[in-house]
């Protein structure tokens, strides 16, 4: 199993803030790994470190062995890596049509058709809405779009932050099926955030748990599932 | 009537002109939020390149081919300066205040002032008129509605440039990733597009337009001084608050506008005080609608 992220000692800081605190992880080819921890974390500052914003201030990330820390933003975005943010992101402005373009400009367009198919097809909710403004759909469209928007660049690494937010019951448990489908069939490589501790860690392979910008535990997503302090903290009680 | 039609062909001709640079304050405004104060000299040096061009080709080549040669090495030269403009007085400054950017775009603005005054001297230069001629659209009274054939290709090469900009902005991958850092630069980078790439092709195109603008301005008029920009520049300025800054549309009808309100102003109050009405218009517009005629108002979704 090759690495394809390997985070290392990384710190971050928003202005004297400190939101990340020597924070190393690891996800591999073909898996599903999953970032859980309460709001404020620093869980969807893990993410945006990644593209390097904003940057690590100590520590290193690398991407398929190679040192990605200090390029720009949007070189990251080239080697293959695709997120749906935090907040979502969608351009208000723009169609849901446009949206999905703007996923795969990265790529120049390659394989578009059989990409939006499969988009659509996850989510007929788009198709309905194709040629409406990204601003006017609900926060449950703008989440289909935003990760729809990811999966159009054929991405060798997806990042999700909270992909569950927002959403119905049962999108939900179609977007995580859809993720698992995705995984098995075609590979995908998978680093998610989430909230939705249950179901994420049911979904992943491995994961990590983040308490104030720091790892404080880590494994299966089976042997975290069983943990008492994780039940405690994660499952019961409200989420 | 027939004065007043006379007053509309000579308002949309000049509101075109205005409209065409205003464009360019308009998406700079859009991308990088500020207002690119040396915009109106990029218009200005377009149409010292236009005479520099024409002048260089008088009897050498057809009239047709010289304007066009014009127009092209204009459109040309300023996108290069409209380049270098952002690369030197205001990448750098990019992050830093707001009002850093404003300040440096007024430096810029009085450097290219000062530059083509030493270089082609503070005198006005003049061409003659071109292309001379028109058609009579109907007399009346006595009074004779003249479309001059140069209004007619001054519309015409407008509307050409503005449908040709427009398809760039609303079909090409280009125009969405310039829309894109618009709406949300980060997000973009994201999603790999090179948002300084982008930001240099906007003023490029920006530029470009107001040199076009520049060389018909001297061709309309037949007269340009290094302080043309000053003028047009503001006028393009409030043509793009008008019509809502930041829309697209909403800069090109706020040129005619002001095109259009110049001309009846002039014909049937006094010429004197054009611009004041220029200026009253916009306060009054602005009061009743604070973001202009066509500018966002859309809630957005959180």
């Amino acid at each position: 199993m090759s690495n394809v992220l390997s985070i290392q000692n990384i710190s971050t800081f928003y202005g004297p803030i400190q939101a990340l605190r020597d924070v190393s992880l690891e996800v591999n080819e073909g898996e599903i790994v999953t970032l859980i921890g309460a709001n404020g974390a620093g869980k969807s500052t893990l993410m945006m470190t990644i593209f390097g914003q904003p940057r690590a201030k100590s520590g290193a990330i690398l991407y398929r062995g190679e040192n990605i820390t200090a390029l720009p933003t949007f070189q990251i975005a080239r080697r293959g890596i695709a997120q749906s943010p935090e907040g979502r992101r969608v351009f208000p402005r723009m169609s849901v049509e446009e949206n999905l373009l703007m996923g795969a400009q990265v790529v120049k367009y390659a394989d578009y058709d059989s990409q939006l198919k499969m988009v659509l097809e996850l989510f007929p909710r788009l198709e309905e809405r194709f040629a409406q403004r990204a601003g006017t759909l609900s926060g449950g469209e703008q989440q289909m779009l935003a990760i729809g928007r990811a999966l159009m660049s054929k991405p060798k690494l997806l990042l999700l932050d909270e992909p569950s937010l927002g959403l119905a019951p049962l999108v939900i448990k179609q977007i995580f099926g859809a993720i698992r489908s995705l995984n098995r069939e075609t590979g995908l490589t998978v680093l998610l955030v989430e909230q939705n501790a249950n179901q994420a860690l049911r979904l992943a392979h491995r994961g990590y748990v983040l308490v104030n910008g720091a790892l404080t535990m880590a494994g299966t997503g089976a042997e975290l599932l069983a943990k008492p302090e994780i039940r405690a903290a994660y499952l019961e009680g409200g989420h | 009537m027939a004065y007043a039609l006379q007053q509309l062909v000579n308002g949309l001709t000049l509101g075109m002109i205005y409209g065409l640079i205003a464009v360019g304050y308009t998406m700079v405004y859009g991308i990088i939020g500020m207002i690119n104060f040396a915009h109106g000299d990029v218009f200005m040096i377009g149409a010292f390149i236009g005479i520099i061009v024409i002048t260089a080709l008088s009897g050498i080549t057809a009239v047709p081919l010289g304007l066009l040669a014009a127009l092209i090495i204009s459109a040309a030269l300023c996108g290069l300066y409209g380049f270098s403009i952002e690369r030197v007085a205001y990448r750098p400054l990019r992050g830093s205040f707001r009002l850093a950017p404003l300040i440096s775009a007024i430096g810029m603005s009085i450097l290219l002032e000062n530059y083509v005054q030493t270089s082609q001297g503070a005198l006005e230069r003049a061409i003659p008129n071109l292309i001379p001629g028109g058609i009579t659209l109907m007399r009346q009274d006595g009074f004779a509605v003249q479309l001059t054939w140069m209004q007619i290709a001054i519309m015409a090469v407008t509307l050409v440039v503005l449908a040709v900009f427009t398809y760039i902005v609303t079909k090409t991958p280009l125009g969405r990733a310039m829309r894109a850092v618009e709406q949300d630069a980060k997000m973009a980078a994201l999603l790999g597009i090179d948002t300084n790439r982008t930001i240099s092709t906007t003023f490029i195109i920006g530029s470009a337009l107001a040199a076009m603008a520049g060389v018909m301005f001297l061709l309309y008029y037949g007269v340009i001084d290094f302080y043309i920009g000053f003028n047009a520049g503001i006028k393009a300025f409030t043509a793009a608050v008008l019509g809502g800054i930041g829309s697209l549309p909403g800069a090109v009808l706020g040129g005619l506008l002001i095109g259009l309100i110049e001309a009846f102003w002039s014909g049937y109050a006094t010429v004197a005080y054009k611009d004041a009405a220029v200026y009253s218009i916009l306060a009054i517009v602005l009061m009743f609608m604070p973001s202009g005629l066509l500018g966002r108002h859309e809630v957005e979704k959180v």
